[in-house]
């Protein structure tokens, strides 16, 4: 069990280096000049490289994001076992679903 | 009981600001993908919040967290390294990456806080 | 301030040196000592002398005085450290010396811990060496120059004296988890050709509370009398438990 989340971590990790990379020079690109939807959503929709970026981001961020909070809630908060790995999991999923859909509304064809 | 916070060193506070930095985004991220989500309910809902964010109040804490995503990621990269490369002697655990990550946030701050003000 | 005051007649004119020992056991109080201020003593002087001249009750570990046998590890000012190389210029604090136990160990009496669950994680981490050859065959002939030769060597000296295992973090919040001195105690048998139960060992180093709960704090590195390393040790472990997962093994 640590083996395999322990590497999970490490292995959406190294998924997650160059993503943010980007991330944070979109980010820097972006907010000059001020942030609005329209633009945003110009960029964005029925992009199907930005879907596929953002989607591969969404999945590793929620695997690495759970990973971590279940290690915080073992060692900081001294949970039992059982109900760190049931929290780290839910948050996990929770984010999965949340960050899925933040990418559809975003990058969606829909507009 | 515990060993005194003077008494840290490098490595230990390079794993604070990793662990901290990881806590904070993650806390973030489900307010920022909910954020996102209003695009679903139309532009108009999202540029309201856009505004929101606009105020410098929210601008300061964005600015944060783009400073310590840069930081987690520049740490990070350094205990990929640590863990999974070879090392250079037997005590050369890389410490001087410490101060360049907190570099690299350091300068995508500097960076993030220009391109806000010239507009 | 319901600390305890006791004084040894001074035997030199002028300073004292204030000592803040823990005594009792999980429960228990500081008592203040003061001592004669020398020019020349380690931290275990000072233990020594107190419990020869003031406190006969004192109770504390040492063996050889001079760095050898790892046995008279405490907590000094905050830092666990080998009493007998601390020398009490170098580590006072305004003239104070707060002595305790060794962290994240239990308590028996005054300065001194059950080591016992200690040396169990050597056992539980495959620490124990086991040989193929008789007394009847010749000497194994293991080249100094090979690559993990080096690896084991460079962490081969460890004496078993609790200083990492004190200062580490992980231990104080994961009471499984083996610890830095047990982890490079197996880091130094899987790069032994000698050793017929490598596999073993890294199973164990690899297993839950092994080398995977790490967090890279460099606590054990920082505060190791002899300079090693069990952070690099660990990181080993890291790198084989990445061939391990990658070949299917789990």
């Amino acid at each position: 069990m640590d083996l395999r989340l322990f590497m999970l971590q490490r292995l959406t990790a190294a998924v997650l280096g160059p993503l943010v990379l980007v991330h944070l020079g979109l980010i820097l690109h972006a907010v000059r000049g001020g942030l609005t939807a329209q633009e945003i959503l110009a960029r964005t929709q029925d992009n199907a490289w930005w879907m596929a970026f953002y989607g591969l981001f969404v999945v590793a961020a929620a695997v690495h994001a759970g990973i971590g909070v279940r290690n915080v809630l073992l060692e900081w908060l001294r949970l039992p076992r059982r109900l760190g790995d049931a929290l780290g999991l839910l948050f996990g999923a929770a984010l999965l679903v949340l960050g899925v859909r933040a990418v559809v509304a975003v990058g969606g064809a829909w507009a | 009981m515990g060993l005194r916070s003077a008494d840290r060193h490098q490595a230990y506070l390079a794993f604070l600001g990793h662990r901290i930095s990881g806590l904070a985004l993650a806390f973030f991220l489900p307010l920022h993908f909910l954020v996102l989500g209003l695009a679903l309910e139309g532009q108009a809902r999202l540029d309201g919040l856009l505004a929101f964010a606009a105020m410098p109040a929210v601008k300061a804490a964005e600015w944060a967290l783009v400073v310590l995503l840069a930081l987690h990621l520049g740490l990070g990269l350094r205990l990929l390294a640590v863990e999974f490369l070879a090392w250079p002697g037997a005590r050369g655990a890389r410490l001087h990456w410490i101060g360049r990550a907190a570099g690299f946030a350091l300068s995508v701050g500097l960076v993030f806080l220009w391109s806000i003000l010239r507009g | 301030m319901n600390e305890v005051e006791r004084t040894v007649p001074a035997t030199e004119e002028g300073r004292s040196l204030t000592v803040r020992i823990w005594r009792g056991a999980q429960d228990g109080e500081f008592v203040s000592y003061a001592v004669p201020w020398r020019a020349n003593q380690t931290v275990l002087d000072v233990v020594t002398e107190i419990q020869r001249r003031i406190e006969p009750a004192l109770a504390y570990r040492f063996s050889c005085r001079v760095g050898v046998c790892g046995s008279c590890a405490m907590t000094v000012n905050g830092k666990p450290r080998w009493t007998c190389r601390s020398h009490v210029g170098h580590v006072h604090e305004d003239g104070v010396l707060t002595l305790e136990p060794l962290r994240n160990l239990p308590r028996i009496k005054d300065l001194v811990v059950d080591m016992s669950g200690f040396f169990d994680k050597w056992q539980q981490a495959g620490g124990r060496f086991s040989g193929t050859a008789t007394r009847h065959d010749p000497p194994a002939a293991v080249d100094p120059y090979s690559r993990k030769r080096r690896l084991a060597d460079a962490a081969i000296e460890c004496i078993n004296c609790g200083v990492c295992h004190a200062a580490c973090d992980v231990v104080a919040w994961k009471p499984d988890y083996l610890g830095p001195a047990a982890l490079n105690r197996a880091w130094t048998l899987v790069n032994d050709e000698r050793h017929a139960g490598a596999r073993d060992t890294l199973k164990r180093a690899l297993a839950d509370g092994g080398c995977c709960a790490c967090h890279t704090q460099g606590g054990c590195m920082a505060h190791c009398p002899l300079g090693l390393s069990p952070t690099g040790s660990i990181a080993g472990l890291k790198r084989l438990a990445l061939l391990e997962f990658f070949k299917g093994g789990r």
